[in-house]
């Protein structure tokens, strides 16, 4: 319980405000398209050279955290997931807005957030050792095999076929491959010189989900003149949070599923919403309102990716392996104040990393309330006129795209993309398994390809990728997994109602 | 409309392009540092802190912006930096010696170092071999005992290929006579320590600086230094050459700013003179030092020779491969 007597320097005043600004910046900018969680924390580190060691700190985590529960509002209000983290998030949430419900979408999701994220925050502080271990035991085979375990998700994801959703996959998976490959520098389907740097994931993300939007937008707004005005309900706030204490499997699925896949090294915060979403539909009595605007697949999805922020620093802070791109640049904060991550840093530098992991705490509720306030405003957007809607929602995907490496080559490719989703959609593909194709490609080949490498040179890759309890239970979950979808699908076909 | 929208945007994000005869007052905006490589990274993170200071009035009297453009192991950032980048002094990169070499000598990219001019150099973060802190192996003849008696099963990590790492283990393996395998890591140097730290591979080659904040936290023993002298930030670390193994400093990673080829010789000389200035700040140095980053300023001249230095010696080695 010794957090309990660091909560004292959260609150003086230069550090509060810090948090308190940190906060509100980072759900402003985690709410933009193409500002990711990493991008943020790392404009911000010059800044924090001219704090104290904690208030750097707390600014940083603050920014964290909140620019992870930001992009929830520009994928429910907008269909544009500010981070990978987030495109589960859109899949109810945007339905849910579109009815009129923008606001209860939006208070849900800051609610969900806020119990995952305090969870998750919890498991870091009393737990670190037990899961720095376990971080460990995640190596090549057992990474390759998660992102298999992802792939599986990939066909009951979107909601309609499951041979589309597949289809969709197997797109992404290939688009993941153009470029050069990371580890040999082979050219791959590099048909002109923009193609050399890949495709990039958060362009992609922008153009797959905005673009497609941005063109039936339009093609609606000149079918009917008299555009149907939504409108958009109040929702009490008490509603919402019984609604979230009502859906206790949603948040514990996604709270579980967000820690657990958080704490992989390199895995971790692209994947967790997503798996989370699938596991509480699979688990839920109502799966089939799943995609048409229902609560639990908005709280699933982000209780998980606010709990995958305290584990996700877990193997940071005692080990000092970054898990994500966004614990290395926190990494460079701690270490440019010359605090080294190690087994001992909550004994060296008590003073220093209590307060960081308390304003998380502190930051997660802050983040609450602020997201509570603007979402009776925010939820407001849904009534704007079609034709504005849909410039608003064009230049966000431009900049945005642009922004992330400050290449017209990424506005290009987003919008190619993007015209290409657009034709997809119509025959009933959707864009959810087509991103988690592109996001696991590289994850399941880097690994596969460290692991080969490394079983070459042992016992042979058989060996290095059967055996072993860990591997093993996973190939157990992907079998299921696939099982599980397959006889769905079979069902589907034969019942009465023809699901799909 | 997409032509039309990246005019729009080019018009808007790319300021007009500065006179190259009017050098009196460059920089009169903010300049840009590509990175080739992500956020978070040890050239990304020293980058950020060597260019801090450059907004002051004695230094460049603007601010200096980083981009990352990472991918396929710094090609993605180097190619656009050798091929599309304006040279008109607004436009730096950061270099990483052995790296770029090394792959331009194998191909398939589209710079060497004819591409680029150097402003000057921050830092040398020269490679040291490391095992996991509870690893039988004491000393790199230990290590190189084991491989003689399991040729081709001693499994190492390190950044990528022809990074400073692999040049460190060609030259291990050239010196010591025996094979061993090297594994390159997916997700660079932070993914091939913690491949140590796990025991997935049985040892590995990566950056001082990060090795000795490892050893620091007691998740690994440092067993050698790829350089011709100890380093100041482990003075009890010997040299591959006092353990007996022929290995130059070929592999230490060298990091500083160039610029394109064709940018004003008037620019290149201001930036050559204010530079090496910005890195010698107490503040600055203060900085690195926190973080375990060993710097090393060398002017335009120091790195002009040192990358023709690299370039022979590279070619020598990578010959055979």
């Amino acid at each position: 319980m010794t957090f309990l007597a660091y909560f004292g320097p959260v609150f003086e005043p230069v550090s509060f405000l810090l948090l308190l600004g940190g906060t509100i910046g980072g759900l402003i900018l985690g709410a933009t398209p193409g500002l990711s969680p990493t991008m943020t924390v790392a404009l911000l580190i010059p800044f924090t050279f001219h704090l104290q060691p904690v208030q750097g700190l707390i600014l940083l985590g603050a920014a964290y955290t909140s620019t992870v529960a930001g992009g929830a509002v520009s994928a429910i209000l907008l269909k544009i997931p500010g981070a990978p983290a987030n495109i589960a998030t859109t899949l109810d949430g945007h339905q849910m807005a579109q009815s009129g419900q923008g606001a209860r979408a939006l208070q849900l999701s800051f609610l969900a957030s806020l119990v995952g994220g305090v969870i998750g925050v919890f498991l870091l502080i009393f737990l670190t050792p037990i899961l720095a271990e376990w971080a460990l035991s995640f190596g090549p085979s057992e990474s390759f095999w998660i992102a298999i375990l992802g792939v599986t998700v990939i066909g009951t994801l979107g909601g309609g076929s499951v041979l589309k959703g597949l289809l969709a996959g197997c797109i992404g998976l290939w688009l993941a491959t153009i470029g050069f490959d990371d580890i040999m520098g082979a050219q791959r389907f590099i048909f002109h010189p923009s193609l050399g740097g890949g495709i990039n994931i958060i362009a992609a993300l922008i153009g797959l989900f905005a673009i497609p939007q941005v063109i039936s937008l339009l093609a609606r707004g000149r079918r009917h003149r008299d555009v149907d005005v939504i409108r958009v309900a109040r929702h009490p706030l008490m509603q919402s949070v019984r609604e979230v204490l009502g859906r206790s499997r949603s948040v514990g699925i996604g709270t579980a599923v967000g820690s657990i896949i958080g704490l992989i090294p390199g895995v971790g915060g692209q994947i967790a919403g997503l798996v989370a979403y699938d596991q509480a539909k699979n688990f839920s009595a109502e799966r089939d309102k799943f995609g048409t605007g229902h609560s639990e697949g908005i709280i699933a999805a982000e209780s998980a990716n606010n709990a995958m922020v305290g584990p996700s620093l877990v193997p940071l802070l005692t080990l000092s392996i970054p898990g994500s791109p966004t614990a290395a640049v926190l990494l460079g904060g701690l270490i440019i104040h010359g605090i080294f991550p190690g087994p001992d840093i909550f004994r060296l530098y008590p003073n220093v990393v209590w307060p960081f992991v308390n304003s998380m705490l502190v930051g997660q509720l802050l983040m609450c309330a602020f997201g509570l306030v603007i979402a009776g405003f925010a939820a407001r957007i849904a009534m704007v006129h079609h034709s504005v809607m849909a410039a608003v929602v064009l230049a966000l995907a431009v900049f945005g795209s642009y922004s992330v490496q400050h290449s017209m080559n990424d506005v290009y490719i987003m919008m190619a993309l993007g015209v290409g989703m657009y034709f997809l959609e119509r025959y009933g593909f959707s864009p959810a398994p087509l991103v988690l194709g592109l996001i696991l490609g590289p994850i399941a080949e880097g690994n596969f390809v460290e692991g080969a490498m490394i079983a070459r040179a042992q016992d042979g890759i058989l060996m290095y990728f059967f055996t072993g309890t860990l591997n093993l239970v996973l190939i157990g979950i992907v079998l299921a997994s696939v099982g599980y979808s397959a006889w769905l699908e079979l069902r589907g076909r034969r019942g009465p109602e023809g699901g799909v | 409309m997409k032509k039309l929208l990246a005019a729009a945007l080019a018009l808007a994000t790319v300021p007009a392009v500065t006179l190259a005869d009017a050098h009196g007052s460059y920089p009169d905006r903010p300049i840009m540092l590509m990175i080739s490589y992500g956020a978070g990274g040890a050239t990304d993170f020293q980058a950020r802190i060597v260019t801090m200071t450059a907004g002051n009035e004695d230094a460049l009297g603007m601010p200096i912006a980083i981009i990352n453009k990472p991918g396929a192991g710094g090609r993605v950032g180097w190619n656009w930096f050798a091929t599309q980048a304006e040279t008109d002094g607004y436009t730096l990169a950061a270099y990483n010696i052995p790296h770029f070499i090394a792959q331009s000598i194998k191909g398939g990219v589209e710079y060497s170092a004819d591409s680029f001019e150097p402003i000057a150099n921050w830092g040398a973060d020269p490679a040291v071999f490391v095992v996991a802190a509870d690893s039988p192996f004491n000393s790199m003849t230990d290590v190189v005992e084991w491989a003689k008696a399991n040729p081709g099963k001693l499994t190492f990590s390190g950044a990528g290929l022809f990074v400073g790492h692999h040049i460190a283990a060609l030259q291990l393996e050239k010196a010591s006579g025996v094979q061993l395998a090297y594994i390159p890591n997916s997700k660079g140097g932070a993914g091939a320590m913690k491949a140590v730290i796990a025991g997935e591979v049985m040892g590995g080659v990566n950056n001082l600086s990060d090795a000795f904040r490892a050893r620091e936290a007691g998740t690994v023993k440092i067993l050698g230094v790829f350089d011709l002298e100890r380093n100041d930030f482990l003075p009890d670390v010997p040299t591959l050459v006092e353990q007996g193994f022929d290995v130059d400093n070929s592999s230490v990673n060298f990091r500083g700013i160039m610029v394109p080829k064709g940018t004003p010789q008037g620019i290149i000389d201001k930036l050559s003179e204010i530079v090496p200035t910005m890195f010698e700040n107490g503040r600055v140095q203060g900085k690195m030092k926190a973080g375990g980053s060993p710097m090393h300023i060398m002017t335009r001249e120091e790195v002009q020779a040192m990358w023709a230095a690299r370039q022979s010696a590279l070619a020598e080695l990578l010959a055979g491969l």
